[in-house]
């Protein structure tokens, strides 16, 4: 972490999560994915930061909090790119990319107002047709959307 | 054999399409084999299709089965804001098989979920109408003798018509050529064309139903172009006409030529078209009746060939 100079200019951070290279657009997401809204932690939430590889780029640090792995990789459905760093005492005790799963249930909502899922009390269900750019179809009406358009339930 | 839902044809695979061809066969031959004796069947049609739930409720009636169902929604709990899901475990409490319609896409699927009884979907909204496709596929195969390599010309309303998308899908393993002719508005969405090509389909697009193009087709699918499918109403009155089916047309066509249309037809085939033997849509709505014979059969696990031996 020492080495990261903007990072630390942001919030140095003891134990916790950082998640990295998530698009601009798609942060307010990823923030509405981890809960972070409820949580009574140090939270930072870094946003249209520079970045090489996307542009504008968004960063979100929680301390003291470490996600179940299939919260973070919610995420790789509106940041297909994003880095999840562990940090304990200020060192980085983890590092990797989110993996998407194939399905998603009951994250994504299905575009189609007259699919099924959008008009009976039930979990929306989508599988990843692509991963890189994130296309999703809706396991009932066959609709695809992508991931970066996506609304989440 | 066990008991199936079948909400998509891209349910089935390959082997099973062409064993419910030879049942279909069978049930043409045999079109009151009883061997439904002591089932119930539902026909629950959320929305209405009397074309569909007719052809579905006597290929249970010539099967020697019983039928309960609605054929409109207003007189049922769901108007009472039932959900589907508790519509459907009602209805299973009492019958061995549902044949259902519903005006919202993904509704077959959804059901399948939420009951151990076997589903065919009979059309949910524009999504899927497997039932539609077998007996487009068995109008072929019994038309043309197989259905392979198959020279098959798909016309009018090719971005919303589900029909000819189904039929698309479930022909990849046939290796057929297909022609799309469609105006701009109107044509084979990317997705299908996309589609065609990862499964090496040979197809060509036109916005000109040409002779050239009648000539050259085993089979010609014809299909309704929609007025409320246009969002410029001058842009519909310059291509309604474009895509008619006239008998004069049909001149130089191959001997083996079939018109096939889902129907209900408006102004897309001239009616001087009927007495031409090649016209084909009322057979094809006639084949209906096997197909779905064939089709419920397998729904309910019993295979009509081998009771037959």
């Amino acid at each position: 972490m020492t080495n990261n100079k903007k990072e630390l200019a942001v919030a140095a951070l003891k134990d916790g999560t950082v998640i990295d290279h998530i698009p601009s657009a798609a942060l307010f997401k990823a923030v509405k994915i981890l809960g972070i809204e409820n949580m009574d932690k140090h939270i930072t939430i870094g946003f249209n930061l520079e970045s090489r590889k996307l542009g504008k780029k968004g960063i979100i640090k929680v301390s003291d909090t470490e996600f179940d792995e299939s919260t973070l990789n919610r995420i790789a459905i509106i940041a297909p790119h994003a880095v999840v760093n562990t940090i304990r005492d200020f060192e980085v005790a983890d590092k990797r990319a989110v993996t998407l799963p194939e399905t998603v249930i009951g994250i994504v909502r299905c575009p189609n107002p007259k699919c099924i899922s959008n008009n009976e009390p039930m979990s929306t269900r989508l599988h990843i047709i692509n991963r890189d750019p994130v296309i999703l179809r809706c396991h009932y009406c066959n609709h695809t959307i992508n991931g970066a358009d996506a609304t989440l339930v | 054999m066990k008991s199936t839902s079948l909400v998509s044809i891209s349910d089935l695979t390959h082997e099973e399409i062409l064993y419910l061809l030879k049942c279909a066969g069978y049930f043409e031959q045999h079109p009151n084999h009883k061997i439904l004796d002591g089932r119930v069947v539902a026909t629950l049609f959320f929305e209405p299709s009397t074309r569909t739930r007719l052809s579905f409720e006597t290929a249970v009636n010539r099967l020697g089965g019983r039928v309960i169902g609605f054929s409109d929604a207003a007189s049922t709990s769901t108007s009472k804001g039932e959900t589907l899901k508790d519509t459907i475990k009602m209805v299973s409490n009492y019958v061995d098989l549902i044949i259902m319609r519903h005006h919202l896409e993904g509704a077959a699927r959804y059901a399948s979920e939420v009951t151990d009884i076997p589903i065919i979907n009979a059309g949910d909204g524009a999504n899927q109408h497997p039932s539609q496709t077998m007996l487009d596929l068995y109008s072929i195969y019994k038309t043309q003798g197989r259905l392979d390599n198959l020279d098959i010309t798909l016309v009018g309303d090719l971005k919303y018509g589900r029909t000819v998308h189904s039929l698309l899908m479930a022909m990849p393993r046939f290796k057929p050529r297909f022609k799309f002719v469609a105006c701009d508005e109107l044509r084979m969405p990317a997705e299908y064309r996309d589609y065609c090509d990862k499964m090496g389909i040979e197809f060509s697009e036109s916005t000109v139903f040409s002779p050239e193009v009648i000539n050259n087709s085993d089979i010609i699918y014809m299909t309704r172009v929609q007025r409320e499918r246009f969002t410029d109403f001058s842009e519909y009155e310059k291509v309604k006409n474009l895509y008619t089916l006239h008998n004069s047309m049909l001149d130089n066509s191959r001997p083996n030529l079939k018109i096939l249309h889902p129907l209900p037809r408006v102004n897309e085939i001239d009616r001087d078209v009927d007495d031409n033997p090649k016209a084909y849509y009322f057979e094809q709505a006639r084949n209906g009746l096997f197909a779905r014979q064939a089709i419920i059969c397998r729904a309910l696990g019993i295979d009509p060939l081998s009771l037959h031996d």
